[in-house]
């Protein structure tokens, strides 16, 4: 004889506006049949519903079950994970994590800190590896606040000259020069 | 040197004779490298990119000798220009369509050629023909080193050189090696080498890098790993597993020739003579031809060829070189006609 058994375990309440109705097990005529099984037996198909104790005793192998709410409260975590990260931006050029998600370029040197969470794991993913090592540059230009200095300057130049407030960005022009010269 | 002058010059990158030249045609480095305490370019406005490129084509002509490098503008350089340098590998596809103050320095050897406001502000290049990893890396850190004197460059002790694009973070290192595998493709070997090499961090492409077709049988290998391993780690990498695709396609070929010989002689004497004797040929089959003609030089089974002549066909063949080559603008038809006119008269004189 030969016996296929093809098991479902059928969704409890998945929200559809159809109320189901409630189908008791063929077995024990008590609890609510939600496996459901298709048996080949001699070509011929015979269907069976069961609930899930009933099916264990009977041997019944369950296919690997997917609890709907489960994956439902699984995608939402992820997606507001995803909003959470979009929504991240940098002090000091605005670029937000979602935009560069769009365009796969960053906005400035400090994106590397304002999205440092998100960025960790496309570095994972990309080069397998989270640490510079090899070649350092020579010059002091490594640190990094008087990087964020320079570029904060650089941004409030351009504001005053779109604001022609001459004084200001030519105090601010000796300013960046003083700066680049003696970092 | 100008402009015409570089164009109309064999590259040389395609220069025969370089270690391994039967199968490796080029290896490149190139570093990325951006400036601190500015923007990278998805953030600048016109003017702040114009004020950083009159910035860096200073500091390149200062760091280096005089006449060491000419510098192109090659915002202001007409369309058909910018596609030759991007055939020539001077510039990049994204270089070429670029928007705004950019330019390029290129070495007087035409092997060193130094990109300004490309992805990141400086990505220094470096070219050899054949197989030369150390070479080229060795001028690479040199020509760095150099700039360093006179540019800040923006560097995060954890991250390594921060870049535009979190790919090329770190070293800032991307090296590629250009081989011509013909015997792989003609035996069907090729996607067991791509398979093998994707597991080892490594990426293929086409001849003109990203989403590019493989035509002609030619393919980049590059490391895709920039970050946590350092610049002899990733040399050392490639300097491992290249030697082995190069005995792979050794051993392909001499199949090819031991096993069936005719069908060899006969795919490489067709193409020679359809070379020989086309009036109009497309880009695409005159490189599937020089393929095979290329493969039949090396493999000795046609004889009185000129092997620089068929390489330097290659690349001017190309769109943009045999416009050039014909001194003025033609359609694709005209084109077609120039191209297979130039390689007749090319193949007779340097056979």
């Amino acid at each position: 004889m030969k016996r296929a058994l093809l098991a479902e375990n059928g969704p409890e309440g998945n929200g559809s506006c159809t109320k189901a109705r409630i189908m008791l097990c063929q077995r024990c005529k008590k609890q609510q049949a939600t496996v459901h099984v298709t048996e080949i037996i001699n070509n011929e198909k015979r269907e069976r519903h069961l609930c899930e104790d009933c099916a264990r005793e009977e041997g019944v192998a369950i296919k690997a079950q997917i609890n709907l709410q489960d994956v439902l409260s699984g995608m939402l975590q992820a997606h507001e994970a995803a909003g959470e990260e979009a929504s991240l931006s940098c002090p000091d050029c605005g670029m937000t994590y979602g935009e560069f998600r769009n365009q796969g370029r960053l906005g400035c040197p400090n994106d590397y800190e304002a999205f440092a969470e998100p960025l960790q794991e496309v570095l994972q993913k990309v080069h397998g590896a989270t640490e510079h090592v090899g070649k350092i540059p020579r010059r002091a230009g490594s640190d990094q606040r008087a990087q964020r200095e320079l570029m904060q300057l650089r941004r409030r130049l351009q504001q005053a000259v779109e604001r022609e407030q001459y004084e200001e960005a030519a105090r601010l022009r000796d300013l960046i020069q003083e700066k680049e010269t003696g970092g | 040197m100008n402009l015409d002058d570089l164009i109309t010059s064999p590259a040389p990158w395609l220069e025969p004779g370089g270690p391994n030249g039967d199968i490796v045609l080029s290896t490149r480095v190139r570093l990325a490298r951006n400036v601190a305490g500015r923007p990278f370019l998805p953030r600048m406005d016109p003017a702040e990119q114009q004020e950083l490129e009159a910035h860096l084509k200073d500091a390149i002509q200062k760091a280096h000798d005089e006449n060491a490098f000419t510098w192109f503008d090659v915002d202001s350089l007409a369309d058909i220009d910018r596609q030759c340098l991007l055939e020539r590998h001077v510039i990049s596809r994204e270089h070429a369509a670029g928007e705004g103050a950019r330019g390029v320095a290129i070495s007087a050897d035409q092997r060193t050629a130094v990109m300004t406001n490309e992805e990141d502000h400086l990505r220094i290049q470096v070219y050899s023909a054949g197989l030369q990893l150390q070479d080229s890396w060795a001028i690479a850190n040199h020509v760095d080193d150099r700039l360093e004197s006179q540019v800040a460059y923006t560097f995060s002790p954890k991250l390594g050189y921060l870049t535009a694009c979190p790919t090329n973070v770190g070293t800032g290192m991307r090296v590629s090696v250009m081989l011509h595998l013909p015997a792989l493709v003609l035996t069907q070997q090729i996607e067991k080498v791509f398979n093998a090499v994707a597991r080892l961090r490594l990426a293929v492409r086409g001849i003109y890098g990203e989403g590019t077709q493989a035509v002609g049988d030619i393919y980049q290998i590059s490391n895709q790993a920039s970050l946590g391993r350092s610049e002899e780690d990733i040399l050392a990498n490639l300097g491992s597993v290249i030697p082995q695709i190069i005995e792979y396609e050794q051993q392909a070929r001499a199949a090819l020739a031991d096993e069936s010989p005719e069908a060899l002689d006969d795919r490489v004497y067709r193409s020679w003579g359809l070379l020989t004797n086309a009036r109009t040929i497309s880009s695409e089959e005159t490189l599937t031809l020089l393929s095979a003609v290329r493969l039949g030089i090396h493999l000795g089974r046609i004889n009185g060829t000129d092997i620089g002549a068929v390489n330097e066909l290659f690349l001017m063949t190309r769109r943009g070189h045999i416009q050039k080559i014909r001194g003025r603008e033609l359609g694709e038809a005209e084109r077609d006609v120039a191209r297979a006119d130039y390689i007749r008269q090319r193949l007779a004189t340097g056979g």
